[in-house]
């Protein structure tokens, strides 16, 4: 059976947040009948925490080149590039290149910033463009570093690759558990294990009041204390907040703050909604309603996911932990 | 492959049915049948970059919104153009970009003329959620202005960061002048600082600009102060893509050819005589063809290449400097009308020149700099005072309140307004090449040209080559068709120097009708409407070749072949290397 079919049967999905069945971008690469191909690991890990993949580098580095390899040589591609985030270049290059060995491929630091989680970003980054994501489609598989079919998974996907290729897959998952919990840490659990679960089997599952963030520190998903029953989406982040403890709007800020920093600057609601929303949580009487408006253009006209993202973890923060107004409004 | 091209899809917009080929996005269908969709970083030379957002449609199926200018249509695809939804996320969006452009509309060229002012209005009274064009501060008040050369001004505060301007600089023109820094809401495009790069004036960051944030650099203020002045005798004289463009401004088809309006209304503006530059394009023919006949006779300094660009001469003595001595050294059409009108004309109305102000009315912004040229100076004066864009005639016509359409035509102003067919094709690219040919032809075989027409050299083609036989001689031409092109032929010419004989290079796609100084919008089809009249223009005239001009023949017999130190000066000019301008910081 070959690795293709391997994937499909084991049913594996991209670890790196999209969830997206990887025999089928596999598959496309594949197919394509250019000559020259190209195969990416993308280690930017660059949401608040999340720290997964550094996690896979500290344990399975070599799997994960073996995955990538793999990849190579299924696809015969031409070169394959491991573009990882600043600190983990600096500590694992070195380490890496020996896993690499004679094996065509590159390892590229990361400058790029969160964005560069983007696909589409992270390939222009690569053409040595400036790293703003690309209107789609076409979409990499077909057509992505230099025009040229490209296959883009993230390190936990490749070290996936690796087990499954060896028949050891145990359809587990890495989840990152963090904030106001006992046990912070990285674990290894059922790739379909609910929130609820995920803290209750990591001694995590707080006593008092408190609201999670599914997916990452920045643009994941929040939730209520009733609202744990759903598979941990995403990039595998619990963040646990202590309600009594958490001051909401230093929490907002916080979140702003991060992607303020990080948006590329291309799409006018990322841009210019962000700075606006800095602006409006700097005010004493910060107008909620008008930050409603914001985040909704956010959520249903920015360009990328950065952007979506943002919108993400503020609309459900409003909604799932905010108290209302009689009339409905949200209110700090 | 060739049914699926004529296929067509199926698509319901707003509930009517309609039909689009496959590969159209959204916004091209609706385009074609009159349905309205705002678009601000949208332009059909550009590829999309759909960052402003504000194009966006709400697709049935879809849990987001799509933008109409990146989304292709699909079969049974159900779009709806002005949802709730999407009135609010577009009016949002649109409240967002008002806030990172400082509004300075009442002393904006573009005002009246502006995409984003339009979309304001637009949205300030209609629908449940109103825009506000002041619900944020404005964030760039303090964002400095730029000037490149005495050409463009770019003023930041009112960037919206659309990227147009990049884009165009980049890939459209190739110079890669503009460059964008920082990212987030701290990006900002600025001047290149490498001292590779130089700004060539072109100005087609200025058409492309969707607000009024690149623009030229303003002579309107100068222009009223002459024409206030009594003393002075204020001379407008009108580029030949001119006509053809302005009643664009004005609600007219484009292409629609309004000379007699333009010097009436230039009348109106209190000018006191008004000249065609086209005569002034008749010398330059008769100049550069005497020229290119003693280069091909002597073998010296082959290919000739036209100087009539002045954004072209820029980036040959910025970029190519070696190649300088190829050059015609004949100046500019209305370099050399400019030239007669301050010394020919003045003497013979007994003007002392000192008192005439010459305007020229230029579909370009790199005239600002032409005029500026020391070489260009005639008897220590400079020959053109001023140039204004036609975008500032129109502008200044708007603020007078004078309607184009209504004006009522009347000639130009005697002797310097008589032109040929020759003259008149000057503003498409390939015309100064299809005059030169007409002129030279005749001049090297004393034979009478038939066919006038050299259609291999017209059109919109990049770059167009033509094989003409004079005489003997085989005459190899090219003619580049924006400066991108320019950079192909002179890398042609690198690997074989004797390619060609005689190359006309114009800075901007299209010729001078797609100019850095014409109306918004300007897009291929416009381009070709605007070079479509300048041939309809040339196929009516009478005299079609510049030589045979009558006042061009006059003015020689009369005034130039007896002063010839004098004639050369008015004639002839020289060239040198360019420097990087040291710092584009305005300080106005
Ligand atoms: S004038 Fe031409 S060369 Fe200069 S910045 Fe504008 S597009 Fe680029
Ligand atoms: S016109 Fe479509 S996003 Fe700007």
């Amino acid at each position: 059976m070959d690795i293709l079919k391997k994937l499909e049967k084991e049913k594996l999905t991209g670890r790196g947040g999209a969830d997206f069945p990887t025999h089928l971008k596999w598959k496309i690469v594949n197919k394509a009948k250019d000559k020259d191909k190209y195969v990416i690991c993308n280690v930017s890990e660059g949401e608040p925490d999340v720290e997964k993949d550094r996690f896979v580098l500290e344990n399975y580095q070599k799997e994960m080149v073996s995955g990538i390899k793999i990849a190579i040589d299924f696809l015969e591609a031409k070169e394959g590039f491991i573009y990882l985030r600043n600190d983990y270049y600096s500590k694992f290059s070195l380490q890496l290149k020996y896993w690499i060995s004679d094996y065509p491929i590159k390892l590229v630091r990361e400058e790029a910033g969160y964005i560069g989680g983007e696909e589409t970003a992270l390939i222009e980054f690569l053409e040595g463009k400036r790293a703003e994501p690309r209107v789609r489609p076409p979409f990499p598989p077909t057509c992505g570093l230099f025009g040229k079919p490209t296959l883009i998974n993230n390190a936990e996907t490749f070290y996936c690759v690796d087990l499954i290729n060896r028949g050891i897959f145990k359809h587990t998952r890495l989840y990152t558990i963090n904030g106001d919990v006992e046990n912070p840490g990285v674990y290894g659990l059922d790739e379909d294990v609910t929130v609820k679960d995920a803290l209750k089997e990591t001694k995590n599952l707080p006593k008092r009041k408190f609201f999670v963030q599914v997916g990452g520190g920045a643009a994941g998903e929040v939730l209520g204390k009733n609202q744990l029953n759903v598979k941990v989406c995403g990039s595998g982040a619990i963040i646990v907040y202590d309600a009594r403890k958490t001051d909401i709007k230093s929490l907002l800020k916080k979140w702003i703050e991060f992607f303020m920093k990080e948006s590329c600057g291309k799409c006018v609601p990322c841009r210019e909604g962000i700075f606006r929303i800095y602006e409006l949580l700097q005010k004493p009487n910060t107008d909620l309603k008008l930050i409603s408006d914001i985040v909704y253009s956010l959520e249903q006209s920015s360009f990328c996911g950065l952007g979506r993202g943002c919108a993400l973890s503020i609309s459900s923060l409003f909604v799932n932990v905010l108290r209302k107004s009689k009339a409905g409004e949200v209110i700090l | 492959m060739q049914n699926l091209k004529l296929r067509k899809l199926k698509i319901t917009i707003n509930g009517k049915k309609y039909q689009g080929s496959p590969g159209k996005t959204i916004l091209e269908v609706c385009q074609e049948n009159d349905i309205f969709i705002p678009t601000l970083c949208y332009h059909p030379d550009l590829e999309v970059k759909a960052n402003c957002r504000v194009c966006v449609v709400e697709v049935k199926g879809r849990n987001k919104l799509c933008t109409a200018c990146s989304t292709e249509i699909e079969d049974g695809m159900e779009v709806l153009t002005d949802s709730e939804k999407v009135e609010k996320v577009r009016k949002i969006n649109l409240e967002l970009i008002f806030a990172a452009h400082v509004e300075k509309c009442p002393t904006c060229v573009r005002d009246g003329e502006c995409l984003l002012q339009d979309l304001m209005r637009a949205y300030e009274e209609k629908g449940i959620y109103k825009v506000r064009s002041n619900r944020f501060e404005d964030r760039k008040k303090t964002w400095p202005n730029f000037q490149f050369g005495p050409s463009i001004f770019f003023d930041s505060s009112k960037c919206i960061d659309c990227g147009n301007c990049v884009e165009v600089c980049d890939k459209v023109q190739k110079i890669k002048f503009l460059e964008v820094e920082g990212k987030g809401y701290r990006t900002r495009i600025l001047p290149s600082s490498s001292k590779m790069r130089e700004c060539i004036y072109c100005g087609q960051c200025a058409v492309h600009c969707p607000v009024g944030a690149i623009q030229e650099q303003s002579s309107i203020d100068d222009v009223k102060r002459a024409i206030l002045d009594r003393k002075k005798i204020v001379i407008a004289q009108i580029a030949p893509s001119i006509r053809v463009s302005i009643g664009e401004d004005f609600g007219m088809s484009y292409g629609k050819v309004v000379t007699e309006k333009v010097y009436a209304a230039l009348r109106m503006l209190g000018f006191d005589k008004v000249f065609d530059v086209n005569l002034g394009a008749d010398f330059t023919t008769v100049v550069e063809a005497e020229e290119l006949a003693e280069r091909l006779q002597k073998g010296k300094d082959l290919p000739m290449l036209t100087s009539c660009c002045p954004a072209w001469v820029r980036y040959l003595e910025f970029y190519f400097p070696w190649y300088i001595s190829h050059l015609t050294t004949a100046r500019s059409p209305h370099i050399h009308l400019g030239g007669v009108i301050k010394t020919y004309y003045a003497e013979k109305e007994k003007i002392d020149p000192e008192n005439l102000v010459v305007i020229s009315i230029m579909p370009c912004t790199a005239k600002k700099f032409e005029i500026c040229r020391e070489e260009l100076k005639v008897n220590n004066m400079q020959v053109v005072d001023y140039v204004l864009t036609n975008r500032e005639f129109a502008s200044m016509l708007r603020e007078r309140k004078i309607d184009l359409k209504k004006v009522k035509g009347e000639k130009a102003d005697n002797p310097l307004g008589v032109y040929s067919g020759a003259g008149a094709i000057y503003g498409a690219s390939g015309g100064v090449m299809e005059s030169a040919l007409r002129t030279v032809y005749e001049k090297i075989t004393r034979k009478t040209l038939l066919r006038l027409d050299f259609k291999n050299v017209r059109g919109v083609k990049g770059i167009k080559e033509a094989t003409v036989k004079i005489g003997k001689k085989a005459l190899k031409v090219a003619v580049a068709n924006g400066i991108k092109n320019a950079k192909e032929i002179l890398d042609r010419l690198h690997k074989d120097p004797k390619l060609y004989d005689y190359i006309e290079v114009m800075a901007c796609p299209g010729g001078c009708i797609g100019g850095g100084g014409q109306p918004i919008p300007v897009t291929k089809e416009i381009r070709k409407k605007r070079a479509q009249a300048l041939y309809t223009i040339d196929s009516r005239l009478k005299v079609r070749k510049a030589h045979e001009n009558p006042i061009v023949k006059k003015v020689f017999k009369e005034f130039l072949d007896r002063n010839k130190k004098l004639a050369h000066e008015i004639l002839h000019t020289t060239y040198q290397r360019a420097e990087k301008q040291k710092d584009y910081t305005s300080y106005l």
